[in-house]
């Protein structure tokens, strides 16, 4: 991808012959402001991430609760993923009425996760038929600067990779209950024991919007600029290069082949850079 | 490789159509989109006047209004009517009348490619101005990479992932090829929208687009076929 002769002027017209500009550098110097704490976030909840990419900033929590499996699928738990917009993130929304794009984006987290078969739910069974793990996954945005899908879901793949199961014991009356750290040799149960109290993670999705307007392609748009250009697709990849998804609602702009292509090589990049991110911030907090 | 389908079609075949508009008197525009067992129904009433409150009054605004067959309004019906809004909105001319509202009501349980198909086909009964119509078709990924298209209800549950998507109809004009292409590729090639769910390859989804274009070509000659002016029957519908 050669670095383009990038003018400040978007409104000198580009010939048919440049056919897109990309304007990567530009914005991701405006992002570098990237952070992600991973955990303690939330002291009270299982798992928590706050993530702030340029401005946009979401917290994520994961409260876990036992519950009865259902019947179809005795070995598996359940992953119950939900976004908000409170007030608090933008004048846009108000008090009272949510907001138009928080079940959409709900949805579309839900689906990702879904998809991406990036946990295994029977990793969430404690005991076959009878008990298993409720994962309640909240992302609260607390400021909406644009691109809130990409980063709810770093967000929400910064708090399940640092989920630490609660210690769980079967008492006399065959339930199970939350054994507090004390007392603790009773009778743990074998996914849960005192070893293994973390999710495995398959391959990560990551995912990039970018703006298509005439022939430009800009990556990571801010809120303002997302009001402007009304054409957005967001791409989400997994670390192992396979498309989860392809997210583009409509818009006046067409997606020719070679500007999908382009956006999957700029997501790509992406993915890496956010890859080893999240690592070096697992590292940093193991240590 | 041919692949075994439950109703005997070939991968690339797609199930039988019927369209038929102004199904309903009082709405200013309707029309019915039966694709082999789905049938869609979808009314158009405008443009009313007033625009809602977040809305650019410059414009003319849309409202889709999705109503689930069965159950209640869901995250996943005001998915879908994001995803219509949006796709409609850049087919219509919204310039020519500012400060209206169009209301799209649709009636469909899954299938969004229908839907939109029904939409298009109710804009242009009710007479609402269109720059062209959308035709959105479904492609499905099967385990071993082959890709069929407009699958059922049943078959797109078994399939590693599928994508809706929408292309622009070709615009039949009088004007010379050239000035409707936009760089190198024709303009029936963009795609407008697109939603993918579950896994597949960058490859696989690029062959996705390529034959959905192809089954675009197709499904725009039924739909100008059955949208196009009928002969003199009818009252004109006042008011």
């Amino acid at each position: 991808m050669g670095v383009p002769n990038a003018s400040e002027d978007l409104s000198s017209e580009m010939e048919v012959d440049a056919f897109r500009q990309l304007f990567p550098l530009r914005f991701f110097e405006r992002h570098l402001a990237e952070s992600i704490r991973p955990d303690g976030a939330v002291a009270s909840a299982n798992g928590s991430a706050l993530v702030k990419i340029g401005s946009t900033t979401m917290l994520t929590a994961i409260k876990m609760e036992v519950m009865t499996p259902s019947f179809e699928s005795p070995d598996e738990g359940c992953l119950a993923i939900d976004f908000h917009m409170p007030p608090i993130c933008s004048p846009i929304v108000r008090p009272g009425r949510p907001a138009e794009a928080s079940p959409v984006v709900s949805k579309q987290l839900s689906d990702t996760i879904s998809s991406s078969r990036m946990i295994d739910l029977k990793e969430l069974s404690l005991v076959s038929g009878k008990a298993a793990w409720m994962a309640y996954l909240d992302v609260y945005c607390l400021d909406a600067d644009g691109a809130l899908f990409d980063t709810a879901l770093l967000s929400a793949v910064a708090a399940l990779s640092h989920l630490q199961f609660p210690a769980v014991a079967m008492n006399d009356d065959g339930k199970i209950v939350l054994v507090s750290d004390e007392d603790g040799q009773k009778r743990a149960q074998e996914p849960v024991n005192k070893e293994k109290r973390k999710l495995t993670l398959k391959s990560i999705p990551f995912s990039l919007t970018c703006i298509l307007h005439k022939n430009y392609i800009l990556a990571d748009p801010t809120a303002e600029e997302e009001s402007i250009m009304e054409t957005h697709v967001t791409i989400v990849l997994d670390t192992s290069g396979q498309l989860i998804s392809l997210y583009k609602p409509g818009g006046p702009v067409l997606a020719y082949t070679s500007a999908i292509q382009d956006c999957v090589a700029i997501t790509r990049q992406r993915v890496k850079e956010l890859k080893s991110f999240l690592d070096n911030e697992n590292s940093a907090m193991e240590v | 490789m041919e692949i075994e389908r439950g109703d005997g079609r070939s991968p690339n075949q797609l199930r039988p159509l019927a369209c038929s508009s102004s199904i309903l008197h009082r709405a200013h525009g309707s029309a019915s989109w039966v694709q082999g067992e789905t049938k869609v129904l979808a009314a158009v009433y405008g443009p009313k006047a007033g625009t809602k409150k977040n809305e650019n009054p410059q414009k003319a605004s849309i409202e889709i209004i999705w109503k689930p067959k069965t159950g209640q309004i869901g995250k996943v019906e005001k998915e879908y009517e994001m995803i219509l809004k949006k796709t409609l909105e850049s087919i219509c001319i919204r310039t020519i009348y500012p400060n209206t509202t169009i209301s799209v009501i649709v009636q469909a349980s899954f299938l969004l490619p229908c839907a939109i198909n029904a939409s298009c086909a109710a804009l242009v009964d009710a007479g609402i101005p269109l720059k062209h119509l959308a035709v959105a078709i479904c492609c499905s990924v099967t385990d071993s990479g082959c890709i069929m298209l407009d699958p059922t209800k049943g078959e797109e549950e078994k399939m590693k992932a599928f994508a809706y998507l929408v292309f622009p109809n070709a615009i039949v004009s009088v004007l010379p090829e050239r000035s409707l292409q936009a760089g190198s590729e024709p303009m029936t090639h963009g795609i407008m929208t697109s939603v993918t769910q579950g896994a597949m390859s960058v490859d696989d989804y690029l062959h996705c687009l390529e034959r959905g274009r192809a089954a675009s070509a197709r499904l725009s000659e039924i739909l100008r076929k059955n949208i196009g002016p009928k002969s003199t029957s009818g009252a004109s519908k006042a008011g």
